[in-house]
């Protein structure tokens, strides 16, 4: 085995304990106060799986895509708020490490990235555009000492306040049109908050997501210099998909176990008798299947073109409803197995303190649909199959 | 083919501004066409030059400036005549 590939197993098996030891002993307090996941969060930065992505170059652990989705999945089984917050940071820092320039201000971040471990949240969606990320109204602004600001009115940052940098999408100058966008990095000596509303929600409680406004002043070269557009295309939008989805599967795994020992449960009260609700769980493993095979094809999809010359391909229409599809898809399959763990396990399943309550993975799937609202992605879809032909 | 590439811009980028303005290697996305715009703007295309744009061709890439649309097609036609 290699050194990269030995690296790769050691992480996974970290985030694994994390997941059985932390995560999953923490989840139910986390989304019953609705608060951040910190004792979780603290544990992976430890095990230096928030810095995991950085290129070996830098001295990170240049840890793969792959990897970084199947921690995803397994923080999913346990909590899936703690894994959201995972997969939304690695989405940022993937983005960056993606779109480095050699010798920039992001190469000496991500150095730092290596011994701090800084968690990193998005600004993406803002006030007035309707949902559109590919669009901004805040604007990268000139002011006094060299420096840049910008005053962004955000719906929802989720854990802005836990974070130690924000990603930000924003004009790329005053003058310039609402596609015109570029993407800066600021610290958190280097932005403020100030919060807009509460975060009291039906699921993924834990990862803190009220809305804020959020100013900013920092250095020019805190923007990334590629324009957004190719970014979302090539980097953030796939890899969103792809990280989330694989959260989710883990959420409907979970539940789908829970259905599972249920039925276990009630065959040995029972000897010689199938449990009525057997037949069920035996559909329902077939839709967790389903949603399986989804997930690793998105992943499969994105590996095949994720580096070199074919990453443009990324770009292109076929590939943007190939990845939408895999959110829609994905997204609805995981509620929907949710639901049919409620209905395997009943009343055991719907009481919030049984080893078979499904409530909590029901409640956190139900936000799956409505991140980056799938109404939204199939409006997109819908003018896209006018003219792509491979689909 | 410049022409009436730059018809089909004007009547479907929804632009800010007149097309014109713009030179040839102005980035039309920067100018304020939307992806949605750039879908109206891609069938105007193939309406108006009898083709079809394959997969390979839709990305932003190749939609981003007048200049670009114009080699995309010359690359069509060239490959419809041999």
């Amino acid at each position: 085995m290699s050194i990269a590939v030995d690296r790769e197993q050691e992480l996974l098996a970290g985030v694994r304990a994390i997941a059985r030891d932390v995560a999953a002993v923490h989840a139910d307090d986390v989304d019953r106060a609705a608060r951040f996941p910190a004792e979780t969060i603290d544990a992976l930065r430890a095990v230096g799986a928030l810095s995991a992505p950085v290129p070996e170059t830098l001295g990170g652990g240049g840890v793969s895509v792959g990897v970084i989705a199947e921690c995803c999945h397994e923080l999913g089984r346990s909590c899936a708020a703690t894994a959201m917050v995972f997969a939304m940071h690695h989405i940022q820092l993937l983005t960056i490490v993606r779109h480095l320039e050699p010798g920039g201000w992001f190469e000496a971040y991500l150095h730092r990235q290596v011994t701090e471990g800084r968690l990193i949240a998005s600004v993406t969606s803002e006030v007035g555009t309707g949902g559109d990320m590919a669009r901004s109204i805040a604007a990268v602004t000139p002011a006094e000492g060299g420096l840049m600001s910008f005053e962004k009115q955000a719906p929802t940052v989720s854990y802005g306040a836990y974070a130690d940098d924000l990603l930000t999408t924003l004009r790329r100058a005053p003058q310039s049109e609402p596609g015109d966008q570029v993407a800066a990095l600021t610290h958190a000596d280097q932005h403020s908050l100030e919060p807009t509303g509460t975060w009291d929600v039906l699921g993924m409680r834990g990862t803190c997501s009220p809305g804020a406004v959020v100013r900013a002043r920092f250095g020019a070269e805190q923007v990334l210099g590629t324009p957004f557009a190719k970014v979302a295309a090539e980097s953030m939008v796939p890899l969103s998909h792809i990280l989330w989805s694989h959260l989710w599967l883990g959420i409907a795994e979970d539940a789908f176990e829970r259905a599972r020992a249920f039925v276990k449960a009630a065959a040995k009260r029972t000897p010689g008798v199938m449990p009525p609700a057997a037949q069920r769980l035996a559909r329902l493993s077939g839709e967790v299947a389903l949603l399986r095979g989804l997930v690793g094809s998105g992943l499969r999809d994105f590996e095949a073109y994720a580096e070199g010359p074919a990453r443009e391909e990324l770009s292109t229409m076929s590939m943007a409803l190939r990845f939408n599809n895999l959110k829609i898809a994905a997204s609805e399959q995981t509620r929907d197995v949710c639901f049919g763990a409620l209905d395997v396990c009943g009343i055991m399943g719907f009481k919030n303190d049984t080893p078979f309550s499904v409530g909590r993975h029901l409640r956190d799937a139900l936000s799956a649909p409505l991140m980056i609202a799938n109404e939204r992605i199939q409006q997109t879809n819908a003018a896209l199959l006018l003219i792509a032909k491979e689909v | 083919m410049n022409e009436t590439i730059r018809k089909a811009v004007e009547d479907h980028a929804r632009l800010p501004v007149p097309v014109a303005s713009l030179a040839d290697g102005d980035d039309l996305y920067q100018a304020g066409m939307t992806s949605h715009a750039s879908v109206n703007v891609m069938l105007a295309l193939e309406d108006a030059f009898d083709t079809e744009f394959p997969d390979r061709m839709l990305k932003r890439s190749v939609f981003e400036s007048i200049a670009s649309i114009e080699a995309a097609l010359s690359e069509l036609q060239a490959e419809a005549v041999s």
